[in-house]
């Protein structure tokens, strides 16, 4: 930790201790077409920024030395803190985020003005424990000049930050009504986790039973195996609860005994349906509710019937 | 095979106040209860060697006996399936008083069902363990299908379908059980009857049931003394013969929840009650002058009517749109007002109210009974007696 910090400041120092660096020239000269764009994107209605005598806003300062979106490699060229910056990302400080930008404008600009900028890495603070994880500051200075004279400075202050690992899911509470699970009914649940609605097929005579046990009690076959449902039924009957209120449901809510086209019967709740619709043979499909990280349940939902 | 019909009987009861808040412990409303069904005998606690309560009862048989100074027991037992074994402890004290395992047996049952624990609430831990209820109950737990009125409601449903059976016609039982209740100064309800327009109004625990379909949540504890007729006839009360007495599972039984049957329609362990019942005490539905009906919610008081035989399959509703269970009606159900309008003590209470019909002092007394038909709770697998003069 100390060995990277140390890395990290020394090629910091480096990058301040080389002072200002090479100057760049504006794309454009300082013109009448991009203040108008920039005073209409801003909604700046001063009129020293219009006609034959107009300056330019100072605070579009930055505008003027911008490369635009198609940067040419050839013309690319590097700043003092760019190695700093490179070295930030190696070793995990990814995140950006900018923190400071001050300005400092010496006269305005007049129409065609050339203008060249040079930029000079001020400092770097860190590493910083933030909101957004830990990270150093890194500070520079921007200076525009019009032929020698310096017409306006920025002073900007960037975070560059570890982001932290994704906060893992917070667990869920856990779901207060739950089934106890035994070698007897395990693959029902499994089922239902795999999301497939398992009947109980008795190995020996074939009879499918829910609810399941371990037995046969037609042939006594302790063979069991299963069929997955085709998920739809239809209500065989249903009660809407209303009190007293039941841990983990918020009331008034539907449970129904469904048929199914397999021939066994099932209790789960209806959802996805206004409570007064239910009725007695609505037709239904299954849908699996994950009531908390671990707990999945069978429920019911209509299936809106053929025009 | 000798039957056990005609050999034993009830010969003494007794109650405590029905409250919401007794204020007192469970053990101790039990004593009181044991305490006054053997002043009503004329026994005292060491002629006591037998135990029968049912689950979901917070007294140990033993506890009990401990607290009433009841000595050696050779006999107890706990009968499976909460309020559906109501008369099964009957059911046991007469076999065990028949068989001679005991002579004078004491059922019981009290609790704190209001102010303690209600059996109404949720219990999120029904469907925890792998148990074989655990599992049973695990099919329908995390849809939330968790309190008994959303279990029979479930039937209701499927009853209401097949039969063109209305909220009304559940709302009719509720009217007659607090017209009874409200002329019963036991009775919770006492002076406080209903309208069908009331009942319509009460507001939606488990749709299709109103909350004035469901029984009360009542504190209070009842108990009877159960021995051989022949002793009863010398005790200090006529006694109410035990006719037949039986308990009843079906195909497909499980604890409220029996929906994977080929008919939901109907309560075959009340079929299997019935069956019993006629066949031991000889006796036919139209040689009942009253019945006691479980009527923890009111849709299974139609289902019951029709598993016994006092009306045709899908009719029941017919008979009481006609008055047939009011008190004045064919056949009076449950003059003490039952579990919607005395108090709910697991169906104990309407023990206690058969013995008091056939010996002739009860409150809404009904004229000329012989014979009282007793119900336990349904949904489970449960159990019914039939007691007589003699």
């Amino acid at each position: 930790m100390t060995e990277l910090r140390d890395h990290l400041m020394a090629l910091a120092d480096k990058a301040v201790a080389a002072g200002d660096g090479p100057r760049h020239a504006a794309p454009h000269p300082v013109n009448a077409v991009m203040i108008s764009h920039w005073t209409e994107a801003m909604g700046d209605r001063n009129p020293a920024y219009t006609g034959p005598d107009a300056v330019a806003p100072p605070a579009m300062i930055q505008v003027w030395s911008m490369e635009g979106l198609s940067r040419d490699p050839a013309k690319e060229f590097r700043r003092p803190m760019d190695d700093v910056f490179d070295a930030l990302d190696e070793a995990g400080y990814t995140g950006v985020v900018a923190t400071n930008c001050e300005h400092t404008y010496h006269r305005y600009l007049s129409m065609g003005e050339e203008l060249t900028s040079s930029t000079r890495m001020l400092d770097m603070v860190g590493p910083k424990r933030t909101a957004l994880g830990e990270g150093y500051f890194v500070t520079w200075n921007v200076t525009w000049f019009s032929g020698d004279e310096p017409v306006a400075e920025m002073m900007f202050r960037l975070l560059k930050f570890q982001p932290l690992r994704p906060v893992e899911k917070a667990k869920r509470e856990p779901y207060p009504l739950r089934p106890a699970v035994n070698d007897d009914t395990r693959f029902f649940w499994d089922g239902v986790q795999a999301g497939e609605l398992r009947i109980q097929k008795c190995g020996g005579c074939g009879e499918l039973r829910h609810p399941p046990g371990p037995v046969c009690p037609s042939c006594r076959s302790a063979e069991r195996t299963h069929v997955v449902a085709s998920g739809t039924g239809t209500v065989y009957s249903y009660v809407v609860h209303h009190h007293p209120p039941v841990p983990g449901q918020e009331t008034p809510f539907v449970v129904a005994v469904v048929e199914l086209p397999e021939g066994v019967r099932m209790v789960g709740n209806i959802v996805q349906c206004p409570i007064g619709e239910v009725y007695v043979g609505m037709p239904v499909r299954v849908t699996y509710q994950e009531m908390d990280d671990e707990l999945t349940l069978p429920m019911w939902a209509p299936i809106p019937e053929e025009a | 095979m000798s039957s056990l019909s005609g050999r034993t009987a009830v010969a003494g009861i007794g109650a405590t106040e029905f409250s919401k808040e007794s204020g007192r412990s469970e053990l101790h409303l039990a004593a009181e209860a044991v305490f006054a069904a053997l002043d009503d005998a004329g026994l005292s606690p060491s002629d006591v060697d037998g135990m029968v309560t049912y689950t979901q009862d917070a007294n140990d048989e033993i506890a009990v006996a401990r607290e009433v100074g009841i000595g050696d027991l050779s006999f107890f037992s706990r009968v499976h399936y909460g309020g559906g074994a109501a008369c099964g402890t009957v059911l046991h004290a007469a076999m065990a008083v028949a068989t001679g395992a005991a002579e004078v047996v004491v059922c019981y049952r009290a609790f704190n069902e209001r102010s303690g624990r209600r059996f109404g609430q949720p219990n999120t831990r029904l469907g925890g363990e792998p148990s074989s209820q655990g599992l049973e109950m695990s099919w329908h737990v995390p849809y939330g299908l968790i309190t008994p009125a959303a279990w029979v409601a479930m039937f209701a449903r499927r009853y209401m379908h097949q039969n063109g059976v209305t909220s009304e016609d559940f709302g009719r039982v509720a009217v007659a059980m607090r017209r009874h209740a409200s002329t019963n100064p036991a009775a919770w309800f006492h002076g406080r009857p209903i309208t069908l327009a009331d009942h319509q109004a009460s507001k939606w625990i488990v749709d299709p049931l109103h909350l004035l379909d469901c029984c009360q949540e009542s504190d209070g504890a009842v108990a009877l003394v159960v021995t051989t007729a022949e002793r009863a006839r010398d005790l200090r009360r006529s006694p109410a013969v035990i006719a037949a007495a039986a308990q009843g599972s079906g195909t497909g039984q499980m604890m409220m929840t029996s929906y994977y049957r080929d008919d939901m329609t109907g309560l075959p362990e009340m079929g299997v009650v019935g069956r019993k019942l006629w066949k031991e005490s000889g006796l036919s539905p139209s040689e009942i002058q009253t019945a006691v009906i479980y009527d923890h919610f009111t849709p299974f008081v139609l289902t019951q009517l029709e598993e016994l035989g006092f009306c045709d399959r899908g009719e029941a509703k017919d008979f009481i749109r006609n008055g047939g269970i009011e008190i004045d009606g064919h056949l009076p159900v449950n003059p003490h007002g039952g579990q919607l309008g005395e108090a709910y003590i697991h169906g104990m209470n309407g023990i206690a109210e058969a013995v008091r019909q056939i010996r002739g002092t009860a409150v809404n007394q009904v004229a000329g009974v012989q014979n009282v038909l007793v119900t336990a709770g349904t949904g489970v697998p449960t159990s019914g007696l039939i007691l007589s003069q003699g």
